[in-house]
């Protein structure tokens, strides 16, 4: 991509990753089963999943919310590879990251972090977390914190259905969401 | 945080890592340029949450290049370089320097104006950085030259 030699590029990646000098380094997983997935971590802990394999637009926005200086520099996802693997090969049912939610409205901060004691192969619904954010009423702006939910997968939203059982929508898309519930056993 | 106009640094460094690295080759000579590489992307990285606009980021980037070839020469021969021209740390850049000196200057103008008498480099390489030719490197450089001129005259 750069069209300088491997060896001097992956040099000056890892180095960047250890200057500290990052506001977020970020990798491309190219072969996960919900298909590649972008991941970014800063000083603070994991910043962003997402879904689209066109990175352009979420380094425009990792940029904006966080700083300027993002850099792909794998070295630097290791943990993070670590820990979905394990998930997506079924042995991991939490996650041990530090998560940097800095960038998320204080009120979809709130629903996340709520929505982070669903625990595995369970349920809930968006009605039922507004009422435990203390918020009866807002299942809509519930819903609407899940859509832009930055941390897909590690802050479960995939575990939020509608009242009636029905998968609803999904940021990622409806066969992510059916494909995630399976895995933990949430659907048969 | 972002300004508008400022690329993620990994579009900065895909787009110019090439062109500085040939500047490197040229420069330093191929053993040098890999060190001199890494440390001149490093010293970008530093400097780039600082950005205040992402114009001229080519000239920018190869006037840290520049600037790490003199301070490797400085390091390899501290003595006859001190004897000219002190190496003293919170000394501005000759980058800086001119950069105030050249300030009222169009950014075309200004980017050669400072790296061909700030920095020496050759047309050839100041036109790649402000994105066109040699020639249009050489009218810029003289028509900021002259420009500073008149506006000394008026003064």
């Amino acid at each position: 991509m750069t069209g300088i030699p491997t060896v001097l590029d992956e040099r000056f990646r890892a180095a960047a990753a250890a200057s500290g000098d990052l506001d977020v380094a970020y990798d491309v997983l190219d072969d996960t089963p919900v298909g590649p997935l972008l991941v970014g971590v800063s000083e603070r802990g994991l910043c962003r999943v997402g879904f689209d394999p066109e990175p352009e637009a979420e380094l425009e926005r990792l940029a904006r919310q966080f700083g300027p200086r993002v850099l792909r520099t794998p070295k630097a996802l290791d943990g993070v590879r670590r820990e979905l693997d394990e998930y997506f090969a079924g042995c991991r049912h939490a996650f041990d990251l530090e998560l940097d939610l800095r960038a998320t409205p204080e009120f979809h901060r709130r629903v996340l972090e709520e929505l982070n004691r669903v625990e595995y192969g369970h349920t809930t619904t968006y009605g039922a977390l507004a009422a435990q954010v203390g918020a009866p009423r807002a299942a809509r702006a519930v819903g609407t914190a899940m859509n832009r939910n930055p941390l897909p997968i590690v802050l479960p939203c995939h575990r939020v259905v509608g009242a009636n059982g029905s998968l609803t929508g999904y940021g990622g898309g409806l066969d992510r969401k059916e494909w995630l519930l399976r895995l933990e056993g949430a659907l048969l | 945080m972002s300004c508008a106009g400022i690329p993620p640094f990994e579009r900065f460094y895909e787009s110019h890592s090439g062109v500085v690295l040939a500047f490197l080759r040229r420069r330093a000579g191929r053993d040098r340029a890999d060190d001199l590489f890494q440390e001149t992307f490093l010293r970008a990285l530093r400097a780039y949450g600082r950005l205040e606009h992402g114009e001229h980021l080519r000239a920018w980037v190869l006037t840290i290049a520049a600037n790490a070839v003199v301070d490797a020469a400085r390091r390899e021969r501290p003595t006859a370089e001190l004897a000219v021209e002190p190496a003293v740390e919170d000394e501005l850049p000759p980058v800086e320097e001119l950069a105030q000196l050249t300030d009222g200057l169009p950014p075309k103008e200004r980017a050669a104006v400072v790296l061909r008498y700030g920095y020496d480099l050759d047309y050839d390489t100041i036109g790649a950085a402000i994105g066109s030719n040699e020639q249009a490197a050489r009218q810029a450089a003289s028509a900021g030259v002259r420009r500073l001129r008149k506006e000394k005259e008026q003064r």
